[in-house]
């Protein structure tokens, strides 16, 4: 074996490894560039996502206060509702086709966001006549108006259908145009979400 | 370049932005709004939302409980 021969030797099975190795990370950069373009690599968004559990006036204040806040700081926004937060998305109250213990939650449930009760302070529904009274001195939106602003700016509303079915509402006792789901819905959500909270 | 006049005097947060915010989506880049307010979060809440949103407060005055905010929007 001469020189030559073996120059040619050594170019040849460099160049085997390279190609080898490049292919190697060839594939591994197509890897990448494909979880890049399909929003892997848990990059959050911009949005806010909010449990909504309670079902009195002042949490739901604070939790449609952000929610109408985040949409004008160019935020994505979800809201989920569950058991007594359904009470928000509540536009009327229906009896028939309903068990007896279902017809009882429904009785004892408020007629929807303009008559519900305070946390505190409710004094059997002279708390939230007179909180009212006090957020209109100081020309305070009402709750109905902010749930009317939330669903028309673009805030995705998703009412938790099991907790419907605890509390035995029907999709026509709630706001139309909203979107049903469970946890996995909102886990979807909140998992991009770099604002999230339960309320 | 154009100046457009809002009135948020006596609305409470979050309506002053989320008007703002209505607002400046119709406007075009280089315009400017000015808003007047009362709500007494807004100065706090005006420099939070240019930064977040990336457009510019050229000027803030507060007189006799009137604030008064000059924003230029920029494009984003």
């Amino acid at each position: 074996m001469d020189t030559a021969e073996i120059e040619l030797l050594i170019e040849r099975s460099v160049q085997e490894q390279l190609t080898k190795r490049l292919a190697g990370v060839e594939e591994e950069l197509r890897a990448l560039r494909s979880i890049l373009k399909h929003g892997g690599g848990n990059v959050p968004e911009d949005r806010t996502t909010i449990v909504v559990f309670s079902g009195e006036m002042d949490p739901l204040f604070g939790a449609f206060t952000i929610a109408l806040g985040s949409i004008a700081m160019g935020m994505e926004v979800s809201m989920f509702f569950t058991f007594w937060g359904l009470n928000a998305l509540r536009v009327g109250k229906s009896y028939s086709g309903k068990s007896i213990g279902e017809k009882m939650v429904a009785a004892m449930m408020p007629k929807g966001p303009a008559s519900i009760p305070t946390s505190r302070m409710n004094m059997g529904g002279a708390g939230p006549i007179f909180f009212k009274h006090l957020m209109k001195q100081r020309n305070i939106t009402t709750l109905p108006s902010m749930i009317a602003m939330a669903q028309e700016m673009g805030v995705r509303m998703v009412a938790c259908e099991t907790s419907m079915g605890v509390m035995g509402v029907t999709r026509e006792e709630l706001l139309p145009g909203i979107d049903y789901g469970g946890v996995a819905t909102y886990l979807e959500d909140a998992a991009k979400s770099k604002v999230t909270l339960f309320i | 370049m154009a100046t457009v006049e809002l009135d948020c005097k006596g609305l409470s947060c979050p309506i002053p932005i989320v008007k703002i915010s209505r607002a400046m989506k119709e406007m075009p880049d280089g315009d400017r709004l000015c808003v007047q307010a009362s709500d007494p979060s807004f100065q706090s809440d005006i420099e939070a939302w240019v930064r977040k949103m990336g457009h510019v407060l050229i000027d803030f005055q507060e007189a006799l409980g009137v604030q008064t905010a000059t924003i230029e929007k920029r494009a984003i």
